[in-house]
């Protein structure tokens, strides 16, 4: 199927520069090209440097249990916007390896750690290879597809335990320690000793501009968290400091990991849906969003133009949700300690009382389906909106505008704090906000626009500094072009269906690949999957946006003081429920 | 000039408290509920209400566990809706639905009837797929969300009988759900 629809030129072009390394995926539903591992460098450095595709999104791997191989997948794009470049590299099970890319694209960090971590797939000359999601002592890699988690019961839903036969009783008595939890054989408690925290400090210590040849004064490491109200979460920053000044910092993350992968392997395609609320529980319908695109692309559907309308509605009211507790939430980090963050959530109760009335629930929405939606939006709701755009929101951005943009403390503290220029942004893989207020003006609405965002008029806001400061201005700015979009929406809504065919519990979704993005009110908020026309997909992999926007926290944070690194962790503005899956 | 940021944001405590204070004592002369007080749109003062002395409306749509509805005959005798055709615990994204189907005492066949019902409610997730995919409307979301308990063994398994409620309750809670289905059930009966 695939011989009679030609490659994309760009793909064509890298053919022909590495005849003998790049050949094409030839297997139905899969784009992109195959390329030898021991050339993936060369051939990155020629996407990069030659091709212009400078931003490397989405480093991921998918298990081909029962035959003798994984794949790992990236994707790139350029920072003008554009289509994707997709590579996949083919290693063994047994001694997976390939070079890493972390040199080249220095994004990559994170991403490789986790893949080494869930796959076992070893990224040489990647220098600081260490888990990242699970405890170092873990038995084996878990989303490889012969690892077992503690209370197995089938690969996939639905168990056939539930019925026409199913006792209700707690699974977890099954286990000898009553609870979802597993170690390895011959695991000792009372002798094993954890060494992972000791490599991360030699890590910290032994990278770049920690080694200075001056004189050697004394170092100290300072652990921020994992429970601290600066962090927003369970989450921990290790920062070296010399003096009260940072000389470097890794962030420490995983102690929410449930391994949402996993589950969403498991699970049906339309049973992930209510998953995907729960990673970036502050925007859900972002989330669903997101997953849905995904899919649909997947199954060839698109959904009617009104529901088009509501979802572009409500991923734009979630946005502004967001973002008004994101720069309530950074007074927080400043010291104006919760009060003018609950004045910031007022806005936000109301656009939850929407969801409520709309999809049922506050914060975990679970509103939307393949081709379309759970239930159409009634005219008061609508009215509610509109009510809400035209008069109360402009009101508070403008109340929060009047008060906190030139208030003198803000200013002082968050004015050329976190300075990342727009080529490390770019080359750490930042995204959403992070990545406008350096000045890249790269937003997924308008560089790759999905939905119904083409037809739409609102401006990409960018800034030019990248500091602290430029982020919470563009997430103000972010908030009046979302109420311009609202508007126009509400506008311009038509009546109609909401749905394309019937919801089906059992969705049928044929076999191939999809890469689907949005621009969360994070970042870019993407979904890799890969189907083999089962129920169930076969690889489900979430390109976190925060989790992204960590790795380039150290080099926000480097030559700030301690009190900064707060700061700019809440200007980078993480979710842990994404960070950690 | 300095200073003049903090006097700008103590003005907006002001202003709240102020806000809040006027709403409050303009509404506690009109008697109103929770709902029409605070937390609306219009409302310019602080949005929390002082649970549980106060409680806000939940909206037609909010979910919270599902309950199965039955009807009750002439001798007062439950009869759920639900067929036990398995399609809640097929769809449920947690796998926290059991369903054991009734067998005739005799031939030993299948019957259309839920001999055994259990959610598991530590697992349910509030997603309302069992609902949304129920083809008979036997199993609905609830508003009841003051589920807390002394124990948290074995109580949280919800069986048939602590799940079932009269389908008067879920008019009361849905009523426009509920008149829609009535209307559409209606029709039918009418085609056929």
């Amino acid at each position: 199927m695939s011989d009679q629809i030609p490659l994309p030129p760009v793909y064509m072009q890298l053919m022909k520069k590495f005849p003998d390394s790049v050949t094409r995926d030839e297997r139905p539903g899969f784009a992109g090209v195959v390329v030898q591992a021991n050339s993936l460098p060369v051939v990155a450095a020629e996407l990069r440097d030659r091709m212009g595709f400078d931003y490397l999104s989405s480093v991921t791997a998918v298990d081909d249990f029962p035959e003798d191989m994984l794949e790992v997948v990236y994707h790139f794009f350029k920072s003008v916007g554009g289509p994707q470049v997709e590579l996949k590299v083919f290693v063994s099970r047994e001694e997976p390896g390939l070079p890493s890319l972390t040199d080249l694209y220095p994004g990559a960090e994170l991403q490789e750690r986790e893949v080494w971590d869930l796959f076992g797939i070893r990224f040489i000359g990647h220098h600081d290879l260490r888990r990242i999601l699970m405890w170092e002592g873990f038995d084996g890699h878990p989303l490889r597809k012969d690892w077992k988690e503690p209370l197995y019961e089938e690969d996939n839903k639905p168990f056939k335990t539930r019925w026409p036969e199913g006792k209700g009783e707690r699974k977890e008595l099954l286990n000898p320690y009553h609870d979802n939890v597993q170690y390895p054989r011959d695991f000792d408690p009372n002798k094993w000793e954890s060494l992972a925290d000791q490599a991360m400090y030699e890590s910290l210590r032994s990278s770049e501009g920690a080694d200075s040849e001056k004189l050697k004064t004394d170092q100290l490491v300072v652990n921020l968290g994992p429970q601290h109200p600066s962090t927003h979460g369970v989450f921990r920053m290790a920062a070296l400091l010399e003096g009260e000044t940072i000389v470097n910092l890794k962030p420490v993350m995983g102690y929410l990991h449930r391994n949402h992968e996993k589950i969403g392997e498991r699970n049906t395609w339309l049973q992930n849906m209510p998953y995907t609320d729960r990673l970036d529980y502050l925007a859900s319908m972002s989330n669903n969003f997101g997953y849905a695109l995904t899919v649909e692309k997947l199954m060839g559907i698109a959904p009617p133009e009104r529901a088009e309308y509501i979802r572009v509605m409500m991923a734009e009211l979630t946005r502004i949700a967001s973002h008004v507790m994101t720069t309530g939430f950074l007074l927080n980090d400043l010291g104006a300690y919760f009060t003018p963050a609950l004045y910031a959530l007022e806005e936000r109760e109301l656009i939850l009382d929407i969801f409520e009335e709309v999809a049922g629930s506050r914060m975990m929405c679970n509103y939307f389906r393949f081709g379309g939606l759970v239930r159409d939006v009634s005219p008061d709701v609508l009215r509610k909106i509109r009510h809400l755009v035209e008069n109360r929101l402009p009101r508070k951005i403008d109340e929060l505008d009047q008060y906190i943009t030139h208030n003198e403390i803000v200013r002082m503290r968050c004015e050329g704090v976190g300075v990342i220029t727009a080529e490390e942004a770019i080359a750490f893989s930042a995204s959403g906000p992070i990545l406008r207020a350096s000045g890249v003006p790269y937003d997924l609405r308008r560089a790759d626009p999905y939905s119904i965002y083409e037809s739409l008029d609102f401006e990409v806001c960018t800034r030019e500094h990248g500091d602290v400061y430029d982020r919470y201005l563009v997430r103000i700015d972010e908030i009046r072009q979302s109420i311009k979009i609202i508007r126009q929406v509400l506008d311009r809504i038509p009546e109609g269906p909401i749905m394309t065919g019937k919801s089906q519990y059992l969705a049928k979704v044929p076999a191939g690949e999809s890469y689907g993005r949005v621009e969360g009110p994070r970042g870019e908020l993407g979904y890799y999957v890969v189907s083999e026309g089962k129920p169930n997909p076969k690889r489900y992999h979430v390109r976190a946006p925060s989790f992204i926007n960590l790795t380039g926290l150290a080099q926000m944070c480097k030559g700030y003081k301690v009190a900064d690194a707060v700061t700019i962790l809440g200007s980078v503005d993480i979710v842990l429920g994404e960070v950690d899956r | 000039m300095n200073g003049l940021g903090i006097l700008k944001g103590l003005w907006i405590t002001l202003k709240h408290f102020f806000a809040t204070y006027f709403t409050d004592l303009f509404y506690n002369r009109k008697k109103a509920d929770a709902d029409e007080k605070r937390g609306m749109v219009d409302s310019p003062g602080l949005f929390t209400v002082q649970y549980p002395e106060e409680v806000l409306q939940p909206n037609e749509e909010f979910r919270v566990i599902p309950f199965l509805v039955y009807e009750t005959d002439e001798k007062g005798d439950k009869k759920y809706r639900c067929t036990s055709c398995g399609i809640c615990a097929k769809v449920c994204p947690t796998q926290c639905i059991f369903i054991t189907r009734s067998k005739d005492p005799e031939t030993g066949r299948p019957v259309p009837y839920p001999a055994e019902y259990y959610i598991d409610a530590d697992k349910c997730m509030n997603c309302g797929s069992c609902a949304e995919f129920c083809p008979f409307d036997a199993i609905k979301m609830d508003h009841d969300f003051e589920m807390a308990t002394y124990e948290r063994g074995n109580s949280h398994i919800y069986s048939m009988e602590q799940l079932g409620k009269p389908v008067e309750y879920y008019a009361k809670i849905r009523p426009v759900n509920y008149a829609l289905e009535e209307a559409a059930k209606k029709e039918k009966a009418n085609a056929g």
